[in-house]
C-alpha cells in the first residue's frame, strides 16, 4: 500500500488527480476500521493531516467555512456557540478519543446515512465545497448525497470544505442510541430556526438510504408560524400543530429494519423526537428571540 | 524449552506487593495495565515467525464435498495450508464431550467452524492465501431453533445420537401440587458475548524433542494441554504451555481456540507460529452463553409461601457441546432460585442447533433462569398485593434449608439478610425538575430528553449461584511454594498454573503466603503446565482452590522449617510460628532468624487442595446428597428512569449486597462486584449477539455494546462475611453472583417504570414502545 502525505491543498489536488483510485484518510476513524474489516484494501492512502489550512476554519460574508479536517473537538471548542446543532450533534459522535481525530469531511464522505454531522447541516442548509485541478464546485448539502455511503464526489475531487451560515435561531439536535454514549445511530433529528428567513430547517439521519429533510414538515411549520404571526409574537405552539409536525417528520422517512433496530420504532422515535426538539426551540426562541440555541450541557 | 522461547510476559511480576489476608494490596500488574505497557498473548512476538490464519465455514450448516488448498499453497510466502487430513491424533475435542472436529471434515455445523489453516510470513500474504482455498459446499437447511431440536425427531440429527445435549429433570416432593395462587410466564433471554478486549492469541515454537511450547492466553492450561496432545497424538509432557497476559476471559476462553491449530502449523513449517484473531473472528472464534426459553409456573398460598415451582427450560448449545451439559446442570438444580420450595419439578434441555456454539461465561447455567424465577417473584407479589421483596425474604433459602435436589445447606445461606440490608441502602435523590446535565438523563449524551416521558422505576434481584465444580467432579488445585534466601532475606515464590485473568488472582496468592509465611517478598512463578493442574478460572473457584492449596504448600514449608527449629531448640513444634521473618516461640519469644534456618537451602513443596467430595444428579429425579459443594448468594436493587416514549434507559443507581465468606481482598471484592453487575446490566438493556438464521448479525463492537461509563451507575456495595467452615478461610466465590443478581434487578426496575410484560432480556427500545402491559 502507498502512503501519499502532501504537504499543501494543491498537492493533495495534484495527488488525487494522479492517483483516482487512493483513499482520502483524515481523522481515519472510518477508513482504519474499513480496513480492518477488510471492507475495503486501498492500493494507496492519501493522508490529509499535513495540511494545515484543511484543518481550520475562517468567516467570509457573512458565512463560516469549516475546513474538511477540522476535528469535531475544535469544531465543538471554537464554533460551538456560533452552530449549536452540529456541536450538539458533534458531541454524540463516539468518544472523547474519537471526537480528537474524526472531521466533518470524513463524516460526509462516508456518506453513511447514520452519519451525525449530516442533519444540521440539512437542517442549516450548508454547502459543501469540493474542489479538484480542475476546478472548485459548491453543492447543496442535499445534493452531496447521492445513495447509501455515495456520495457526488468525482474521482479527482476531494472535498475542501463546509459553507454553513452561523445560527440566527434556536437549533436542536437529538439521537436515539441504545446506549448512553458512543453508539451509532438509530435515528436521529435536527431542527434550526431561521428567524430571518421564516423558516424552519430539519435533518433526518438513519432515516432512509441518505441523510435527508422532511421537507413537507417544513413547510406546514414555516406556513403555520408566518401565517399566525408568530415569529413576530412568538407563544406556546398548539399540540395539534406539534403533533401535525411530529407526524410529517415521521412520514419523511423510509427506515428499514437492521440489526439496530426495526422501521417501526424508528418512525415512532422520529415522531417523538420532533415533537420534542421543536418544543425546546421555540421556547428558546420565546425566552430568547434574538439568541441561538445554546446546547444543555458541557 | 527452545532457544526460541519469546520473552516471557509480565506474569513473572518481580515487584513484590505488600499486605497480607484481609488487605487491600494493588495489583502487581496494576501500573502497567494503566500504562498500556502490559504485554497480552496478543503481543507475543518469536524471531522469524510465521502467522497463522483460520479458513472458517461462511454456512451455518453444509456438507463439505472438496476442499481444494492447491492455489493457496501455491500463494509466495505462504508456508503451509493444512485440512483435518493433517491433524496428527485425533480430530476430535471437547471439554466435556468430545464432539468437535479441530478442522471439518465433510460437514460443518455452524457459521465459523474451521476448516483450514494458513501459515504464511505476512498476516496479509496469510489472509490472502486463506481467500485462494476452494472448499466446495452443499448448502443444508440448518436447525435453529433449540426447542424443535429437543422434540421434532424430523429434524436430521447433527451429532450421533441426536440433538439432546443433556435432558435433566429434577424432582422434589409433589411435582403435581396444586395452589391458590398461580402466576405463570416465558421468557426469553438473547446471546451474550463475553466481550473481552484481548482476542484469542497463541505463540507455537516448536521444540527440538518433536514436542511443542506454546505460549498463549487462556482459563485452564492443563484442559487445555490435555486436548491440545491428543489432537497432536504428542503425549501431554510435550505439550508445554505457558500463560502470556490474559486480556479478560469470563468464561469464553475455556474451550480450545489457537491451541491445536497454532501448534499445527509450528509442527508442520519447523517455525514459531503466531496466530492472533481480530474482532469479528473472535466472534465467531469463541463460544457464548446460551440462549434460554423458559416456561415457568409459580404456586404459592394467599399468605405468599411458595407451594410449588414447575418450569421447562431450553439451552441453545449450537453445533458443539462445550459446557452445555454444565449449563443444563446448573440451571436446572438452581431453576428455582435462593427459595424454599416444597414441590419442584424442572425439566432442562440442552440442544445441539446450528447457531454458534455456546459455552462458558460468568454466570454459567444461572443467569438464564434467575431472570425467568425473580420475574415470576415480581409477579407473584403483584398477584398477592405483597411487597416483592417481602415475598422474597418470606420464601428465601437459609441454613439447614433443603435445595431442590435434597441437599441439606450446611453453611450460611443469608439470602433474607442480604434483601433486607440492599432495600435499607440509600436511595438517589428524586429529581424535582429536569437535571442540568442530560448526560444524567435516558439517551445520556444524546439528547432525546430533557425530563419529558422520564419514570423512575425500583426493581429488585437475588440469586444463587453454586461456586466450584459440581456432580461429582474431582475439583482440585495445585500449588508449589519454594522459600529460599536471596540477597540475606526470605523470598517466597509461588508456582501455579492458575489462570489470571483479570480477577486479582496473582494479588491473592501473595497475600496467603505472606500471611502463612511470615516473610515480605513473595514473586509469583510464571503460570504454565510445570506444576500440577489448577483447573479453570471459572465457577468462582481459584481463589477457594487455588488459595487453599497455595495455603497447604505454605503450610509444609512452615513445618520444615518448624521441625528443624523444634529439633534444634528442643521446643514443642506446637509453640512455634514464622513471623517477621523470624521463627517465633509463644514460650520464649524470638528464636531464629529465617535467613540462619535456611541457609543456603531451598525448601520447597507441592501440595494440592482437593474440595469436598460432590456426587452426580440422579438422572430421573436430579436427586444428590450434596451436588455442589458451596452456594452464593447476592442481592441488586436497581433504581432506573426510562423514557417511556423512546423507550430508552437510564440505571441510575445500582446497589448491591453480597456474602463473600471473608474478603480476602476487600477491594478485589468490590472490583469484582462493580464488573460483574455492570456485566449485568449490559445484559439487561444492551448486550445481544444477534443471530439470524444461524449466521451472527453483529460480530463487532460497532453493533455489539457494551456498557461506557454513562450507562454503568454509581453503586453502593455492601459486602458481608458469614464464614463457610468447609472452605479455606471461610471464603465464598465473589466473581458470578453479581452478575446474575444485576441483570432481573434492572428488568425488574424498567417493568416497574413501564408497566410493560418485557418477558425478553435484553430489553430493547422497541419492546419497551411495543410490549404489551404487564
Ligand atoms: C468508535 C467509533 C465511534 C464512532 N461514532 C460515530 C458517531 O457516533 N457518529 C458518527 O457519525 N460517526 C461515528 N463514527 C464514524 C467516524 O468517526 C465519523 O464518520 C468521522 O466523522 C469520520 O471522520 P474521519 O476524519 O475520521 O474520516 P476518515 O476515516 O479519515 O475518512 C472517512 C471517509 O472520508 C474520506 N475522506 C476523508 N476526508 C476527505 C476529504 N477531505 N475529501 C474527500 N474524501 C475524504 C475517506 O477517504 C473515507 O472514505 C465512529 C467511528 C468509530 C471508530
Amino acid at each position: 500500500m502507498d502512503f501519499l502525505r502532501p504537504t499543501s491543498w494543491r498537492d493533495a489536488l495534484e495527488a488525487k488527480a494522479h492517483h483516482p483510485d487512493a483513499t482520502p484518510i483524515a481523522g481515519g476513524t472510518d477508513v482504519m476500521v474499513e480496513i480492518n474489516f477488510d471492507h475495503r484494501r486501498p492500493t494507496s492512502l492519501l493522508d490529509l493531516t499535513g495540511i494545515d489550512e484543511l484543518a481550520s476554519w475562517s468567516e467570509h460574508g457573512g458565512k463560516l467555512r469549516i475546513g474538511a479536517g477540522l476535528p469535531y473537538t475544535r469544531l465543538i471548542d471554537e464554533l460551538g456557540d456560533r452552530l449549536p446543532g452540529l456541536a450538539i450533534a458533534a458531541r454524540t459522535v463516539g468518544s472523547p478519543q474519537i471526537r480528537n481525530r474524526g472531521t466533518l469531511g470524513g463524516n460526509l464522505a462516508s456518506a453513511s446515512p447514520a452519519g451525525d454531522g449530516h442533519p444540521p447541516l440539512l437542517a442549516s442548509g450548508a454547502e459543501v465545497e469540493v474542489e479538484s485541478v480542475r476546478g472548485t464546485r459548491l453543492l447543496p448539502v442535499e445534493e452531496f448525497f447521492t445513495g447509501v455511503k455515495r456520495h457526488a464526489l468525482a474521482s479527482d475531487e476531494l472535498i475542501s470544505a463546509v459553507h454553513i451560515a452561523p445560527a440566527t435561531g434556536a437549533q436542536q439536535f437529538s439521537k436515539i442510541g441504545t446506549r448512553n454514549a458512543m453508539v451509532i445511530a438509530v435515528c436521529t433529528f435536527a431542527i434550526a430556526l431561521h428567524p430571518e428567513r421564516q423558516r424552519v430547517g430539519t435533518g433526518l439521519g438513519s432515516a432512509a438510504p441518505t441523510p435527508l429533510r422532511a421537507i413537507e414538515a417544513e413547510e406546514f411549520l414555516s406556513g403555520e408560524l408566518a401565517d399566525s404571526g408568530q415569529w413576530d409574537s412568538p407563544r406556546p405552539l398548539d399540540d395539534s400543530v406539534v403533533r401535525q409536525f411530529g407526524d410529517l417528520v415521521a412520514r419523511a422517512a423510509s427506515p428499514i429494519d437492521d440489526v439496530r433496530s426495526t422501521a417501526d420504532y424508528r418512525t415512532h422515535a422520529l415522531g417523538v423526537m420532533a415533537r420534542r426538539t421543536l418544543g425546546w426551540v421555540w421556547d428558546e426562541y420565546r425566552n430568547h428571540p434574538s439568541s441561538t440555541g445554546r446546547p444543555e450541557c458541557a | 524449552m527452545s532457544d526460541h522461547a519469546p520473552a516471557r510476559s509480565p506474569q513473572d511480576l518481580d515487584d513484590s506487593i505488600a499486605g497480607g489476608i484481609g488487605e487491600s494490596p494493588t495489583r502487581p500488574d496494576g501500573a502497567l495495565k494503566v500504562r498500556g505497557e502490559y504485554a497480552y498473548a496478543s503481543d507475543l512476538w518469536a524471531e522469524d515467525m510465521l502467522w497463522g490464519a483460520t479458513l472458517r465455514s461462511p454456512h451455518p450448516y453444509a456438507r463439505i464435498r472438496s476442499i481444494d488448498i492447491g492455489p493457496a499453497l501455491a500463494t509466495p510466502g505462504v508456508y503451509a495450508v493444512l485440512t483435518h487430513s493433517d491433524v496428527p491424533g485425533e480430530n476430535l475435542y471437547g471439554l466435556k464431550i468430545v464432539d468437535q472436529p479441530v478442522l471439518a471434515v465433510d460437514v460443518v455445523r455452524y457459521r465459523g467452524e474451521a476448516v483450514a489453516l494458513v501459515a504464511a510470513d505476512h498476516p496479509e500474504t496469510a489472509r490472502r492465501a486463506m481467500e485462494r482455498i476452494e472448499v466446495d459446499y452443499e448448502v443444508l437447511e440448518p436447525i435453529t431453533d433449540p426447542e424443535l431440536a429437543a422434540h421434532d425427531t424430523t429434524l436430521p440429527e447433527l451429532h450421533p445420537g441426536g440433538n439432546v445435549v443433556r435432558h435433566q429433570p429434577i424432582v422434589k416432593g409433589d411435582p403435581e401440587a396444586s395452589a391458590d395462587v398461580v402466576v405463570s410466564g416465558l421468557y426469553t433471554l438473547g446471546m451474550q458475548d463475553q466481550a473481552f478486549l484481548g482476542p484469542e492469541a497463541g505463540l507455537a515454537v516448536p521444540a527440538p524433542d518433536g514436542g511443542v511450547d506454546l505460549y498463549l492466553a487462556t482459563q485452564d492450561l492443563h484442559s487445555d494441554r490435555k486436548q491440545t496432545a491428543q489432537a497432536l497424538g504428542l503425549p501431554p509432557e510435550k505439550v508445554r504451555m505457558t500463560m502470556s497476559g490474559v486480556g479478560g476471559a469470563f468464561g469464553g476462553r475455556e474451550d480450545l481456540s489457537i491451541q491445536v491449530h497454532c501448534s499445527m502449523l509450528a509442527l508442520h513449517t519447523g517455525k514459531p507460529v503466531k496466530m492472533v484473531y481480530d474482532r469479528e473472528e473472535s466472534f465467531h472464534g469463541h463460544v457464548h452463553r446460551h440462549p434460554a426459553k423458559m416456561y415457568y409456573e409459580h404456586g404459592a398460598t394467599r399468605d405468599g409461601d411458595l407451594v410449588y415451582v414447575r418450569a421447562t427450560l431450553y439451552f441453545d448449545g449450537g453445533a458443539y457441546a462445550s459446557k452445555t451439559p454444565v449449563v443444563v446442570g446448573n440451571g436446572t438444580t438452581l431453576g428455582i432460585g435462593p427459595y424454599a420450595v416444597p414441590n419442584v419439578r424442572i425439566e432442562g434441555w440442552g440442544l445441539y442447533t446450528n447457531n454458534p456454539p455456546c459455552g462458558a461465561m460468568r454466570g454459567l447455567g444461572a443467569v438464564q433462569p434467575a431472570l425467568a424465577y425473580e420475574a415470576q417473584m415480581d409477579k407473584l407479589a403483584d398477584a398477592l398485593g405483597m411487597d416483592p421483596v417481602e415475598v422474597r425474604i418470606r420464601n428465601a433459602l437459609s441454613q439447614g434449608g433443603t435445595t431442590p435436589t435434597g441437599q441439606v445447606l450446611d453453611y450460611p445461606a443469608p439470602v433474607a439478610e442480604l434483601l433486607d440490608r440492599v432495600r435499607r441502602l440509600p436511595l438517589p435523590a428524586e429529581h424535582d425538575s429536569a437535571p442540568a446535565d442530560i448526560r444524567d438523563l435516558p439517551g445520556g449524551a444524546s439528547n432525546t430528553t430533557h425530563g419529558e416521558g422520564v419514570v423512575r422505576g425500583i426493581g429488585y434481584g437475588v440469586c444463587i449461584k453454586n461456586i466450584c465444580y459440581a456432580e461429582g467432579a474431582d475439583d482440585y488445585s495445585t500449588a508449589r511454594v519454594r522459600l529460599q534466601i536471596i540477597g540475606g532475606e526470605p523470598l517466597a515464590v509461588v508456582h501455579t498454573a492458575a489462570a489470571e485473568v483479570g480477577q486479582g488472582l496473582v494479588t491473592v496468592q501473595q497475600q496467603i503466603a505472606r500471611t502463612e509465611l511470615g516473610v515480605e517478598r513473595v514473586n509469583i512463578h510464571p503460570n504454565d503446565t510445570d506444576v500440577g493442574p489448577a483447573g479453570s478460572s471459572s465457577a468462582s473457584r481459584q481463589t477457594y482452590v487455588t488459595g487453599g492449596a497455595v495455603r497447604n504448600a505454605c503450610e509444609a514449608v512452615r513445618d520444615v522449617l518448624l521441625q528443624r527449629v523444634a529439633a534444634r531448640s528442643g521446643e514443642s513444634i506446637g509453640d512455634l510460628s514464622l513471623s517477621g521473618g523470624k521463627v517465633v516461640s509463644s514460650a520464649t519469644g524470638v528464636l531464629a532468624d529465617l535467613a540462619d534456618v535456611i541457609g543456603d537451602d531451598v525448601i520447597e513443596e507441592t501440595r494440592e487442595y482437593h474440595h469436598r467430595e460432590t456426587y452426580p444428579l440422579d438422572e430421573e429425579l436430579g436427586t444428590s446428597e450434596r451436588a455442589q459443594v458451596q452456594h452464593a448468594f447476592s442481592a441488586h436493587r436497581a433504581v432506573v428512569d426510562v423514557d417511556t416514549e423512546l423507550g430508552l434507559v437510564k440505571v441510575v443507581q445500582l446497589d448491591c449486597s453480597q456474602d463473600v465468606g471473608k474478603a480476602m481482598n476487600p477491594e478485589a471484592v468490590i472490583g469484582q462486584i462493580q464488573g460483574g453487575s455492570a456485566q449485568g446490566l449490559g445484559l439487561a438493556v444492551m448486550e445481544e449477539i444477534r443471530v439470524d438464521g444461524g449466521t451472527i448479525r453483529n460480530a463487532s463492537f460497532t453493533d455489539y455494546l457494551i456498557p461506557t461509563i454513562l450507562d454503568m451507575p454509581p453503586m453502593n456495595i455492601d459486602v458481608i462475611e458469614r464464614a463457610d467452615p468447609n472452605s479455606p478461610y471461610g471464603v465464598r466465590g465473589v466473581g458470578e453472583p453479581p452478575t446474575i443478581s444485576s441483570t432481573p434487578a434492572v428488568v425488574a426496575a424498567i417493568r416497574a417504570a413501564t408497566g410493560k410484560a418485557l418477558t425478553h432480556t435484553p430489553v430493547a427500545p422497541e419492546h419497551i414502545i411495543a410490549d404489551i402491559p404487564r
